[in-house]
This record gives C-alpha cells, sequence and structure tokens, in this order.
C-alpha cells in the first residue's frame, strides 16, 4: 500500500471533482435562473419547461449519461458530456425554486411597485429578486448538493472526479477505494450546504 | 374655457366576459377636491380608481388625467406623478422604512442627500419620529404606523393627485380615526385632488368633499356629504342606515 499515493490521488480527483461541479453550477445557473424569470413572464411555456426538466430528473442517472454519449456536439466520452448531463439535473430545481420564489412576492408588494412607476426592469432587479433571493438560494444549494453526488458517475463516461475512485473501488472489491471516492464526496456536500445555508441566510429580509 | 378637470371619467364602462364591472360612469373631480368612491364589494369602486394610474383600462369610454386619455400618457411617467395608498400598504419588506418612502425621488433621480432630506421631512409630516423610524423595517412597525409611511411614501415627489383604496379599513377603530384627522390635516396643508375608496359611509362622510355612491358599476348618487345625509333615496338611506343602527344603540344603552 502507498499511502502517500493515495492521499495525491484523493486530493487531485477533489479537485477534478470540484471543477466538474463548478462548471456544470456556473452553467446550469446561467441557463436556470434567466430561464425561470422568462417563464414568469411568458407563463405558456411554463408547464413544457418544466415538464421537460422533471423529465431529466425521472431519468436514472446513469442512463442518461449513457444517452448522451452517441448525440454529436454535446456528446461523447469525457467532461464535456458529463457536464451536459449535470446541467441537466440541476436545471429542475433552479427552475422551480426561481419561479416559486418570484410569483410568491406579496401581490400588494408588486402592485406597490408597479402603481410607484417602476420600469419591468426595476421591479425584476429591486423588487422580485430580492424578496425571491432566499429561495432561488435553496434552489441553489439543494442543486449543488445533488450535483456534487451525481458528479461521480460522471467517471463512467470518462469524465473524472471521485467517482474514479468508486468504480474502481467497486471493480477491484476494494473497499478503500470506494471510501477514498465516497468521504471527500460527502465532505464536499456537506460543506458546500453550509456555505450556501449562510448565504441563504444573509439574504433573507431582517 | 375653464382647466380641465383633473381626473375625469367619461362613458367609463369596464367589462370582463359577461359581467360588467363598470357602466357608463361619468364623474370629474375638480382640483384640490377630495371625491370619496363609496359602495359595497363588487361596486366596481378599486376598479374606477386603478383606471387613473393605468392598472387597468376601461373596455369603452376613457379615464383622462389633467385633460389626457390614460391610454396616451407615458404610463411610468404617470404613476410617477400620482400618490397610491392601498390596504395592504405593500411597504417593500426589504427596504427600510426610508427608503420605502424615498422609492419614487429614487426613481426619478433625485440626488441621495434631497431623497434623504424629503424622506426625513416627509415623515415627519405623518407623525413619525425620522429619528426614530427611518432605518426600521416594515416588519417591526404596527399596522398603523405602517399606514403612516405608505402615506408619506405616496406624497414623497409631490404627486399631481393621490388615490386611496381603502387605506385603514384593516386598522383597528381608534388608529382609523387618528389616521383620518391625519389625512384631513395634510390635505388642509397641501391641497391635493384625491379620489379614496371605502365602503365606510362614516369614512365617507369625514374625508369626502363629495360622495359617489356605486352600485354594481353604476354611479347612483354624486353629493356633497350634507346632501348625502339628507338624501331620501334608497340607496343612500341602505348606507345612512349603518349610522342609525349605531344611534340606535346609544339611543337604547342610555334609557
Amino acid at each position: 500500500m502507498n499511502r502517500p499515493g493515495l492521499a495525491q490521488d484523493i486530493l487531485s480527483l477533489t479537485g477534478e471533482h470540484f471543477v466538474l461541479v463548478l462548471i456544470s453550477m456556473g452553467l446550469a445557473i446561467a441557463i436556470g435562473l434567466p430561464l425561470g424569470v422568462l417563464l414568469t413572464r411568458k407563463p405558456l411555456f411554463k408547464g413544457w419547461v418544466l415538464g421537460f426538466a422533471n423529465v431529466m430528473q425521472t431519468v436514472p442517472s446513469l442512463a442518461l449519461f449513457g444517452f448522451l454519449i452517441p448525440i454529436p456536439l454535446i456528446g461523447g466520452i469525457g467532461k464535456r458530456t458529463a457536464i451536459v448531463a449535470l446541467i441537466l439535473y440541476a436545471l429542475l430545481p433552479l427552475l422551480r425554486n426561481t419561479l416559486v420564489g418570484i410569483l410568491g412576492v406579496d401581490p400588494a408588494v408588486r402592485e406597490s411597485a408597479v402603481a410607484m412607476g417602476m420600469t419591468p426592469r426595476q421591479l425584476l432587479w429591486q423588487v422580485e429578486l430580492p424578496l425571491a433571493a432566499p429561495t432561488i438560494l435553496a434552489g441553489v444549494r439543494v442543486a449543488t448538493v445533488t450535483t456534487i453526488g451525481t458528479a461521480t458517475i460522471a467517471a463512467a463516461i470518462g469524465g473524472g472526479g471521485l467517482g474514479v475512485f468508486i468504480f474502481r473501488g467497486i471493480a477491484s472489491v476494494d473497499t478503500t477505494q470506494i471510501l477514498a471516492g465516497a468521504v471527500p464526496a460527502a465532505a464536499l456536500a456537506l460543506l458546500s450546504d453550509g456555505g450556501l445555508g449562510w448565504i441563504e441566510k444573509r439574504f433573507s429580509v431582517a | 374655457m375653464s382647466a380641465p378637470a383633473a381626473v375625469e371619467f367619461r362613458n367609463v364602462s369596464f367589462r370582463i366576459g359577461s359581467h360588467q364591472i363598470l357602466d357608463n360612469l361619468n364623474l370629474a373631480l375638480t382640483s384640490g377636491e377630495t371625491v370619496v368612491l363609496l359602495g359595497r364589494s363588487g361596486s366596481g369602486k378599486t376598479t374606477a380608481l386603478k383606471m387613473v394610474n393605468g392598472l387597468v383600462f376601461p373596455t369603452s369610454g376613457e379615464v383622462l388625467v389633467d385633460g389626457r386619455a390614460t391610454t396616451s400618457w407615458d404610463l411610468i411617467a404617470l404613476r410617477r406623478s400620482i400618490g397610491y395608498v392601498i390596504q395592504e400598504v405593500g411597504l417593500f419588506p426589504h427596504f427600510t422604512v426610508g427608503e420605502n418612502v424615498g422609492l419614487v425621488p429614487r426613481l426619478e433621480g433625485w440626488p441621495p442627500e434631497r431623497v434623504g432630506n424629503r424622506s426625513r421631512e416627509l415623515l415627519a409630516q405623518v407623525g413619525l419620529d425620522p429619528l426614530q423610524f427611518l432605518d426600521r423595517r416594515p416588519r417591526q412597525l404596527s399596522g398603523g404606523q405602517r399606514q403612516r409611511v405608505g402615506v408619506a411614501r405616496a406624497l414623497a415627489a409631490d404627486p399631481r393627485l393621490l388615490l386611496f383604496d381603502e387605506p385603514f379599513g384593516a386598522l383597528d377603530p381608534v388608529t382609523r380615526v387618528e389616521l383620518q384627522d391625519q389625512f384631513l390635516a395634510l390635505r388642509n396643508q397641501l391641497h391635493k385632488t384625491s379620489l379614496f375608496v371605502t365602503h365606510d359611509v362614516r369614512e365617507a362622510l369625514r374625508l369626502g368633499t363629495r360622495i359617489a355612491l356605486l352600485d354594481r358599476g353604476r354611479l347612483e348618487i354624486l353629493a356633497t356629504p350634507e346632501e348625502f345625509l339628507r338624501s331620501r333615496e334608497p340607496q343612500t338611506r341602505a348606507f345612512l342606515a349603518v349610522l342609525d343602527l349605531g344611534a340606535q344603540t346609544i339611543a337604547d344603552e342610555s334609557e
């Protein structure tokens, strides 16, 4: 057993895992939040988009990674495919919480804002988003924690990350390897949950 | 040629599907007066009020503000020039009292120092100590204090007219009278044209220079409080019966 080698591996794979999650969540937020805001303006598409996000969430994660491989441009083996899959997974909580947060703003407050002469843009940035922030952040938190877990499956399609340990451990019936993947993943999830929870609290109305 | 009415409803009707909410409403407010729209729930009074600041548009007829139809106004500019106070107050919970009051001036791009001064001045005017209240959050206020802030916010950018939608409806009777007194004091001081919606006949008699009684979307009676009290119309009697009931109870108790 070469312990120093394992520690080194844990460190570098945790880093890779973290970057994978960071990129996926960054892109998912960049897509999910504006899309969510758009859906509050165009309720016509709400059913379709939420339905799509819902279906994505119900596809077993291993299968979703598999489905993406043959698709041109976004598919193939490697990180890119893994990131696409993770984005699809994260979308539902982000979309839903953005919608719920914004639609949950007290109608009297919204009416006042409009009646005071706020433009739609001012209404969004000065009233709706600040008031929806705790709910939206709760969505980000749920999505992040899930993504950290799901990202372990990325290794199955060559996406790297802590899943590499887990898959290797399963193949060689080596509990140490499995733990080397699972424990840092769990720690990462707990840390993110705590950190985002703290931010969420700071955004709540005093 | 006289100056155009501050607000004029001209043959205004509003319907949703087959439901007639306003039926050929004609009403003109002259500058400086307070017209109270009195009516039961569903009489169309709130709808009429919301037509003035363009939250609702007539399905036929037009509403004119300073002689111009609301449909031809720049709505953002129109709304910023009209103070609006509603029963739920609708203060922004993530803003301090000062930020709430200074909202419209800020939207209008006043320099921060002037906004601050204006907020302090208005809080004092509605009977709240600026030092004590400026930095509080709406949730730290009582119902009456919140509504005072709501009134201050409506007055902030020195609006051409004020709209009130049952502003004191959710307050306890004592606070309600205090705020009505405040309203009267402010009116004597500022001479703002106001349109005031209520279902409370006492409030209408106290605050209105004229009372417009709406019933199922129709303007039934337009009268000064004195005329209203003397009126023998069944519609007015129905509202005044509330007062008689009060007087009766007092008479009964003193027997």
